[in-house]
């Protein structure tokens, strides 16, 4: 996988001369032609983009949790146990959390001038790591309905299997995203064309993803 | 004296037919492709309504013709009870959603926040243009829904549960009917999360130079504010279908009770919460309200503020109480549960945000009216449809006092009173504001003029005929007349017959007055006068400095720099009655934001 790199300094920044997004944070005072208390630029939209995107996930997981809820009062849930791969692929998901941080350390660094050892080599692979951490995590999940679809037990088999079910997959979803976002992040570092906002967006989805997960093996293992 | 100095980065147009009409994506394409979206809806909706009122008024009456949208549901062209439903709750979904969020929200949104906020487009343009088209996906199971074999659903457009949960035995409709329902609302919900997600990120990134947050025009608040709505209220509206659709197809229990017997059949559920569906549907249809309100307020106020040549009392006041409506509707959402058996320390709980909404509600239009007083207001299409606006907010806002209290509630809430408020303070106040804007901007947005002539017609018999149709609902409500009957029977209800055939004349009435302006509309796109100018009304924002209509990155080869506040009418000792927000020319009799 060892490329050739010919200019490190490829994370861009919105500079003010592109244009529209370059600052509008504080005024321009009416004078002729004096344009003081301006800022350089506003934030890439990625970067604000990524936080909306996980508001919206989050109302929308808040609305499961909340259905769970409600539907307890009515009739209570009943006791299930999960299926022990759930940890396993708990600890993968916090380890591939992990491995993307030692990219970021690693592409920073690279940014900033340091090389690998060979001096050559594109610094992605804890970004594979990653990946490969969050394909085995999704694999793992789909072990365990396979599990349970071969004891009999769906989605209408009582209604916490429902809302097992319904929670899981939703976030299995979410991960699809997730490592949508790693490869494109993996093909832009190889292309020479990664800006430092994607990926920093795409590391605080896949943090999320892990982080929600965790949220909710814990309101399945205290629900159900 | 107006300042573009920054280079903007070369945005290449694109050529083909295809990219730069149908999957385009330049936010102002896609801004017309929405309208163009509600138009349709709208006309649809209409239609629909005119089919219900006939009935209501003459229920024996064979309208022509009526077979061949559904055999089973009019045989003999005269409508079944239950075909009548269905068509009441085709109106209400598409009027809600397709219209009333996507005109004033998403068409007027789309087109004109980036040139108000003095960006070359949205941040994330293929998430943009996979917004419409898949909102005009969204449109599609709705259509298809009255093909199917027992037709559209019949559940209202609030679908509440256990009916709307239980398949075909909850009558015709309510199987495959809801499923398409709940598809459509799944993929609107898609649709606008996308939406919101570009419009969030275009109000606080892609601002140009000097334009700070206060110095935004208020329709780029109120799309804003909306924007941030939709995020929170579509993103829990969008599992609540989930979980009804697998209810039908998959046999969960989320929203139906154990033990239910349908038509001497016991269903196969155990355990739903019949309530669920209306905590999690009203948390999203409140706020709903306001998704479609919002951006009307944004859009009246700028419009009243060219026309009066001044600014309102207070431009700060306005973006609070508008923040202020966005953040308590996600508080008062239980009041639409009053009747559902709550405890009645929630419906207190409920009741009491429901009348502190209508201060800051109070403050917006005592701030109009203040303005107003006094102004020598320009009188044209665009600012009599303001008017207009404020006077709708106003009558149905009033009723909304009433409907806050539990007590008073209670009787009223399954009559005629109901629909007279809603459809006043959100359905024809909204199309209101869409009629204002589409006369303000049609030149910006096509470089022609709309007649003045037909549109000032087209407002004094739409605003007629809207007071004649719902002002007697609120008298029907109050005699008792419970909605969704499709006929009137009881002793009661026979004399209430007259005002319904009123009623009916009154819709039919208005209707035509909404072919005027189709017929404006379609006219003057392809035969028009041409605008005069680029800034035909004299206004001060930004969209009135770029070239009409604008061009493909909206301003050309420069990007402007702003040194005012939007609204700067009538400044003393300025060269002109108003100063664009591009213009360097120093005010020294002003106090503007800094």
């Amino acid at each position: 996988m060892a490329t050739t790199v010919h200019e490190p300094p490829k994370i861009a920044r919105r500079l003010p001369s592109e244009g529209s997004g370059n600052g509008g944070w504080r005024n321009l005072a009416p004078a002729s032609g004096d344009l003081r208390r301006v800022k350089d630029s506003s934030p890439p939209p990625a970067s604000t983009g990524i936080w909306v995107g996980l508001a919206a996930i989050t109302m929308s997981f808040a609305a499961f949790t909340s259905a769970m809820i409600v539907r307890q009062g009515t009739a209570p849930l009943v006791h299930i146990t999960l299926p022990p791969i759930l940890y396993l692929n708990t600890l993968l998901i916090i380890a591939s959390s992990i491995t993307l941080e030692l990219s970021r350390k690693q592409i920073a660094a690279f940014m900033g001038g340091m090389r690998d050892k060979d001096h050559s080599a594109v610094p992605s692979r804890w970004l594979y790591v990653t990946l490969f951490l969050g394909l085995l995590f999704v694999a793992g999940q789909t072990l365990a309905w396979i599990q349970l679809k071969s004891q009999g037990i769906g989605l209408a088999t009582n209604i916490s299997y429902s809302f097992f079910y319904v929670l899981t997959v939703a976030h299995a979803l979410h991960v699809f995203g997730g490592l949508g976002g790693l490869i494109r992040v993996i093909g832009k570092v190889h292309n020479s064309v990664l800006r430092r906002s994607t990926l920093d967006a795409t590391s605080r989805y896949w943090h999320f993803m892990g982080a929600l997960w965790v949220y909710l093996l814990l309101l399945l293992w205290m629900k159900l | 004296m107006h300042d573009m100095s920054t280079h903007a980065v070369p945005h290449g147009a694109p050529t083909s037919f295809i990219r730069k009409h149908v999957f385009s994506i330049d936010h102002k394409v896609i801004g017309k492709q929405y309208y163009a979206l509600a138009l349709v809806a709208a006309l649809v909706g209409m239609f629909l309504s005119w089919l219900m009122r006939i009935h209501l008024g003459w229920g024996s009456f064979a309208i022509p013709g009526l077979h061949l949208l559904s055999k089973n549901g009019a045989p003999g062209d005269v409508m079944t009870p239950e075909y009548y439903l269905q068509l009441m709750t085709m109106h209400g979904t598409i009027m809600v959603f397709f219209v009333l969020t996507t005109a004033p929200f998403a068409a007027f949104g789309n087109f004109f926040l980036p040139i108000q906020t003095g960006a070359e487009d949205m941040p994330f343009p293929h998430f943009n243009m996979m917004s419409f088209w898949v909102t005009f996906t969204a449109f599609l199971p709705i259509v298809a829904s009255f093909f199917v074999s027992d037709g559209p659903t019949l559940g209202g457009w609030t679908q509440y549960a256990p009916l709307s949960a239980i398949g075909s035995a909850g009558g015709p409709g309510e199987g495959w009917g809801v499923i398409l329902w709940a598809t459509s609302i799944c993929l609107f919900c898609i649709g606008q999360l996308l939406g919101s997600l570009n419009f969030i990120t275009t109000t606080l990134d892609m601002r140009c130079k000097g334009m700070s947050l206060m110095r935004l025009p208020l329709t780029a608040w109120a799309w804003f504010i909306t924007s941030v709505m939709g995020l929170t209220a579509f993103a829990v509206l969008m599992p609540a279908c989930i979980l009804l659709i697998l209810d039908h197809v998959a046999g969960t229990s989320f929203f139906v009770a154990s033990n239910l017997v349908i038509n001497d059949q016991m269903l196969p559920h155990s355990g739903g919460s019949t309530l669920l569906w209306q905590h999690l549907f009203w948390f999203f249809g409140h706020p709903e309200v306001y998704i479609a309100i919002v951006p009307g307020l944004g859009i009246v106020s700028h419009i009243l503020i060219t026309n009066m040549r001044r600014p309102m009392l207070s431009h700060r006041v306005l973006i609070y109480s508008m923040g202020a409506l966005a953040a308590l509707s996600y508080m008062v959402y239980g009041h639409h549960m009053f009747v559902s058996g709550m405890n009645p320390v929630s419906s207190l709980a409920f009741s009491f945000p429901t009348l502190v909404i209508t201060i800051p509600s109070t403050i917006v239009v005592l701030i109009w009216l203040g303005s107003l007083y006094g102004s020598k207001l320009r009188i044209n299409s665009a600012s009599l449809f303001s008017l207009g606006f404020v006077s709708m907010f106003i009558s149905g806002g009033v009723s909304g006092f009433f409907l806050a209290q539990p007590s008073i509630d209670i009787m009223l809430h399954a009559t005629y009173f109901v629909v007279g408020h809603f459809h006043l303070v959100m359905g024809v106040a909204a199309m209101f504001g869409i009629f204002a804007g589409t006369y303000f901007w049609f030149p910006k947005m096509t470089g022609r003029m709309m007649n003045e002539t037909l549109g000032k017609v087209h407002f004094v018999m739409s605003f007629i005929g809207a007071y004649c149709i719902f002002m007697p609902f609120h008298y029907l409500g109050i005699a008792g007349n419970v909605r969704r009957y499709q006929a009137f029977t009881d002793d009661y209800l026979i004399p209430l017959i007259p005002v319904h055939k009123f009623i009916t004349i009154a819709a039919l009435f208005t209707g035509l007055a909404q072919l005027i302006f189709l017929y404006n509309l379609i006219h003057s796109r392809f035969w028009g006068k041409m605008a005069p100018n680029d800034n035909p009304w004299e206004g001060t924002s930004l969209e009135w400095s770029t070239a009409t209509p604008p061009p493909h990155n909206n301003f050309g080869d420069k990007m402007p720099v702003v040194y005012h506040d939007p609204y700067q009418y009538s400044v003393e000792g300025a060269s002109a009655d108003y100063v664009m927000q591009t213009s360097t020319e120093q005010l020294k009799n002003t106090d503007e934001e800094k």
